[in-house]
């Protein structure tokens, strides 16, 4: 039995696989659900200021290699959320996984009118989704595709956050994620999770000639998008040296552990849960353990960005 | 890793029936492969998707009963034979029962559209069944003359204004079955406040109740968590929407409240 224990940013998980935001993860009771299918770590659905309509339906697709999403990131506000966070912290330490606050707003303002809120909230970590595809109709451009812009909001949170520390949610839609990877850093970010789900893409039905997704175009993730995630985590590992949630197409535990030695501390799992079931932490988490076994790891961690490239 | 895929595929309506001045019954030659009390999601393209459960499933041909009360279930309504429209599932678990079985069946309102699939199914298997359906009035009762047709399926129903049956609820008519028959198991989809009552009245018999919970839904199979219930956080399509008493009772949000498409706790009009 290999100790599948990682710290980051201060925050102990037993295990390295964390809910990745958007998946499930509207409720407290949910959050604890999925800490009870083996996760070692939540991440909240991004959590708007004010309430937030997401995209009618369909919003969801699947193949067997891709899932392609526009759900829209609905939200009720900041004020069900800190109900749910509070909810969440009466068993948190009994659970033993930490809370990861994921945010978004379309303005730097709102990134930080939440984290100031939230430096007293009993959450570990910020995450500041500044990548989602789905939302460009309304808000133009990701922050995350101009490496200016995904500086200032880091800075706008940063100063505001207290000891929280904030990770940033890269996009894998740009030239160089390097570039905007290094302005965050330099606005003060702690960490990074990556990759947002590449694109949008779109899928027509052919009886119709009409795309499925009510947004027409949807962010795509699931087991394709693995490899362009990997490379992009050791892209950044490298840049920076910051510590990341390597998130992306992560289905079995050798994905995880690819994660790992491209250079991620943690490893998100989001499709993996429709792929595999909500108990994909656990099997991830033990087939990671039988890995270590065979290969004479003791310590996961050994293996965070040991790649020989 | 099984081979998945959740897109929808596109079919013909073969026959449209108007049940009554709101609800509509499509049929559609194709083999669903559904068992009663799970759902589709059916997809009006472009305008929305929403779950619907299966009201007759013969293997090779199938039904959706669709009650206009949305912008998705309005426009479904207004579709002609010949349209086409998409559908993606089936999903969700199904009522429980076995061969020989004496069932009550309580439906409200539109809610009696999977239990009549229910009720065809469960006559196959020589079960002996009362159907108790709730309405406001006698125009909204769905399925009468073809349930009425079927042997080993006694009909009670309730009217709200008295125009057909007892008037007011269907509780006094399921408390007497329970006390005069021996009945092995209650099934019930409809209002949720019914289906508590329902619920309660099944527990306070000892006979087990499996209830069709109705929340608002994204993907249908398990991704989205718009679905899920308190305390637990169960989800409604991969948990449900058929569950068990036992559970039930361990749902502090059952008949209390559901959440709308932000995750906004929205309650019933009896609570707070």
């Amino acid at each position: 039995m290999a100790n599948l224990k990682v710290k980051y940013l201060g925050a102990e998980f037993k295990n390295p696989t964390v809910l990745a935001s958007g998946v499930t993860g509207v409720t407290a009771a949910t959050w604890r659900s999925v800490v009870n299918s083996g996760a070692g770590g939540i991440t909240t659905k991004s959590i708007w200021l004010n309430e937030h309509k997401g995209h009618k339906n369909p919003t969801i697709i699947t193949t067997e290699h891709w899932m392609m999403n526009a759900v829209g990131l609905p939200d009720a506000g900041l004020e069900k959320a800190i109900e749910e966070i509070n909810d969440y912290a009466k068993t948190k330490d009994a659970l033993g996984a930490p809370l990861i606050a994921s945010i978004v707003g379309g303005k730097a303002e709102e990134f930080a009118a939440i984290a100031e809120k939230m430096k007293d909230l009993p959450i570990d970590i910020l995450e500041i989704n500044i990548s989602c595809p789905n939302v460009e109709g309304e808000f133009g451009l990701p922050f995350a595709c101009v490496a200016s812009d995904a500086k200032m909001v880091t800075q706008a949170v940063k100063k505001v956050s207290g000891d929280k520390p904030v990770i940033v949610k890269l996009s894998p839609n740009v030239t160089s994620i390097t570039q905007i990877a290094n302005a965050c850093a330099e606005g003060g970010a702690d960490g990074f999770c990556l990759i947002n789900t590449l694109g949008p893409g779109l899928y027509i039905n052919l009886e119709t000639r009409m795309p499925v997704l009510a947004n027409k175009v949807g962010g795509i993730s699931g087991p394709a998008i693995k490899p362009l995630a990997v490379k992009m985590v050791h892209d950044v590992y490298k840049a920076t040296k910051l510590p990341i949630i390597g998130t992306g197409g992560v289905t079995t535990g050798s994905d995880a552990l690819e994660m790992m030695m491209a250079g991620a501390t943690l490893v998100g799992v989001g499709s993996a849960v429709y792929y595999r079931g909500i108990d994909v932490f656990r099997k991830i988490s033990n087939e990671m353990n039988e890995w270590c076994d065979k290969n004479g790891v003791k310590d996961l961690s050994e293996i965070i960005g040991t790649v020989k490239m | 890793m099984e081979n998945k895929t959740e897109l929808p595929i596109v079919l013909e309506i073969k026959k449209v029936i108007n049940e009554t001045d709101d609800t509509k019954t499509f049929y559609f030659d194709y083999t669903l492969n559904s068992k009663p009390g799970q759902f589709v999601m059916l997809w009006l393209p472009g305008v929305d998707e929403v779950p619907i459960s299966v009201s007759y499933d013969d293997g090779s041909k199938f039904a959706l009963t669709v009650f206009s009360r949305g912008e998705a279930s309005n426009g479904i309504c207004e579709l002609k034979e010949g349209d086409k429209i998409g559908i993606r599932g089936p999903y969700g678990t199904m009522f429980n029962y076995m061969e020989g079985e004496n069932l009550v069946l309580v439906g409200g309102g539109y809610g009696s559209a999977p239990l009549r699939f229910l009720a065809h199914e469960a006559a196959k298997k020589n079960c002996k069944i009362d159907f108790m359906m709730a309405a406001k009035t006698k125009t909204k009762l769905l399925f009468l003359d073809e349930l009425r047709a079927m042997k080993n399926v006694i009909i009670h129903i309730a009217t709200s204004d008295g125009s057909e049956g007892v008037k007011g609820h269907i509780n006094e008519t399921l408390e007497k079955v329970l006390k005069e028959k021996k009945i092995n198991k209650i099934m019930t989809c409809g209002p949720e406040l019914l289906m508590k009552a329902v619920g309660e009245i099944g527990d306070a018999a000892g006979v087990q109740t499996q209830i069709s919970i109705e929340r608002y839904m994204k993907c249908g199979f398990g991704v989205c968590g718009q679905c899920v219930i308190d305390p637990l956080g169960i989800r409604t399509c991969v948990s449900g929407p058929v569950m068990n008493s036992k559970v039930l009772n361990m749902l502090e949000e059952f008949g209390k409240y559901t959440r709308d498409a932000q995750g906004k706790k929205q309650y019933f009009s009896n609570q707070k």
